[in-house]
């Protein structure tokens, strides 16, 4: 069996998915922590276009991209699926996966502005909530992949645990207390999952090291 | 197993890149549907019925269930119709299909880049003229590889996939834009002695015109350089 890493980032929601993924499929890999200051040789040859963590590299051939790394994975060890086997299904799934990846930026530009800017982001990072309570998750069971997690779950994970990180430092709430049933509802049972659970990175942690890159970016902006 | 002349509906709108996307998809793999132009000015009942999050174009309505996002259309049309397997949108390799998925995923989360190309003007001009140049650079990287070393006709190989499709846009699109604008950002040349700044990106751009079902379906060029003179012109007229 050829051997299987995965560039990551501890601080990274988009690596996380990666691990998500392979542990939820049981694939054995070998992890390699990235410092984002100091990018590795390794990393700069494996993803040239981007530069950037999560990288799977396969037998020596990487694959970037999140997403693309995820359905890479669901073809390779098709055991606990990613995807739904149906067209249509599958379809939905990209859907929201997509809509995921466009609008999820918006959180992390709160994160990285303030002000006006600030202010749109929110605005922004808000409507993306709107739509994922009203239509992403309405008429859902637990998950957005039915009784277990799919990939749309995964693809929202940052929101679980990255958003309440980004909500305490930059003091922005964007899940009021009495708003967002459905999108806390699944919010907890994500979380709950126990190799989400187990695969998580530190709170303090996270708060720590955002906080401080926050002031790094906002004092060169 | 599914039948000619089934119920398959293409939402679309002439000026719309993404609705060709989908209309190319539909041809090559030799799938009947009915093509329903929509009025972006005025957007039907329907379509919002059937694309309550973006109501945009392209929809692609197949037993009457929608599905959105041009990308994603193209994914399902590779997967709704195997029997149709003449003409494969992806490879059959997963790090092939990988890869194909990559540069699709690079190609489409590039589209603000072009858009701010598009609707501003002076610095913000300039600033996104020079995002897009290194956009283009990145594709004509890519390109050398693909299209120069390997000698391939389209990203796909011998035959137009979903990469193809999904850039498929500068090869019409985004030219008809550089007259609206004013500013050039492919400098194609007609002199095949001379060569741009993307050469092998040129060479793509042209087996992609020249595929007889693009060659075939591709709104009139003066029309679209019209739609997107009148389209800028409002923009800038709303921005300030």
């Amino acid at each position: 069996m050829e051997t299987v890493k995965l560039y990551g980032a501890w601080p990274s929601p988009f690596s996380y998915r990666v691990i998500w993924a392979l542990k939820l499929k049981g694939i054995p890999f070998e992890y390699i922590e990235e410092d984002l200051s100091s990018k590795s040789p390794q990393l700069l040859q494996y993803n040239p276009v981007y530069e950037k963590v999560p990288v799977l590299v396969h037998g020596g051939r990487p694959i970037c991209e999140s997403m693309v790394i995820l359905e890479y994975l669901d073809e390779k060890w098709p055991q606990q699926p990613l995807l739904p086997s149906d067209p249509y299904k599958r379809a939905e799934a990209r859907f929201w996966v997509k809509f995921g990846e466009d609008r999820g930026p918006s959180v992390w530009m709160i994160y990285r502005t303030e002000g006006e800017k600030q202010e749109k982001a929110r605005r922004d990072a808000l409507e993306m909530l709107t739509i994922l309570e009203e239509h992403g998750l309405n008429g859902k069971k637990k998950f957005f992949g039915g009784d277990n997690i799919n990939i749309v779950d995964i693809a929202f994970g940052g929101i679980a645990h990255w958003m309440g990180v980004i909500e305490e430092i930059t003091g922005v709430k964007l899940i009021e207390d009495n708003k967002f049933p459905l999108l806390k509802a699944w919010m907890h049972n994500f979380k709950e999952v126990s190799f989400i659970n187990e695969n998580l990175p530190n709170r303090e942690k996270m708060v720590a090291f955002f906080r401080a890159r926050r002031s790094m970016i906002l004092s060169s902006a | 197993m599914e039948e000619e002349g089934e119920d398959v509906k293409l939402l679309g709108a002439w000026p719309s890149p993404f609705s060709y996307r989908v209309l190319w998809g539909l041809k090559l793999k030799g799938i009947s549907f009915q093509y329903e132009e929509e009025d972006l000015a005025r957007k039907s009942s329907a379509l919002l019925r059937y694309n309550p999050v973006h109501r945009k174009i392209p929809v692609l309505v197949h037993g009457e269930k929608p599905i959105a996002e041009s990308t994603v259309i193209l994914e399902y049309i590779e997967e709704a119709w195997p029997q149709k397997n003449d003409h494969p949108l992806l490879p059959q390799d997963p790090l092939e299909r990988a890869e194909a998925r990559f540069w699709t995923k690079f190609v489409e989360d590039k589209n603000p880049t072009f858009f701010r190309y598009f609707r501003s003007t002076g610095v913000d001009q300039e600033q996104a003229t020079e995002e897009a140049k290194q956009v283009l650079k990145a594709i004509e990287d890519y390109a050398e590889l693909q299209i120069g070393k390997e000698g391939k006709k389209f990203f796909r190989g011998g035959t137009i996939g979903i990469t193809d499709l999904t850039l498929g846009w500068i090869s019409w699109w985004l030219k008809a834009m550089e007259e609206a604008v004013g500013v050039k950002l492919l400098m194609e040349t007609t002199d095949e002695a001379e060569e741009g700044p993307f050469p092998n990106l040129s060479r793509w751009m042209k087996n992609f015109r020249e595929d007889p079902v693009i060659r075939d379906n591709l709104p009139d060029f003066d029309d679209l350089v019209l739609y997107f003179k009148r389209l800028r012109h409002n923009f800038i007229a709303t921005s300030d």
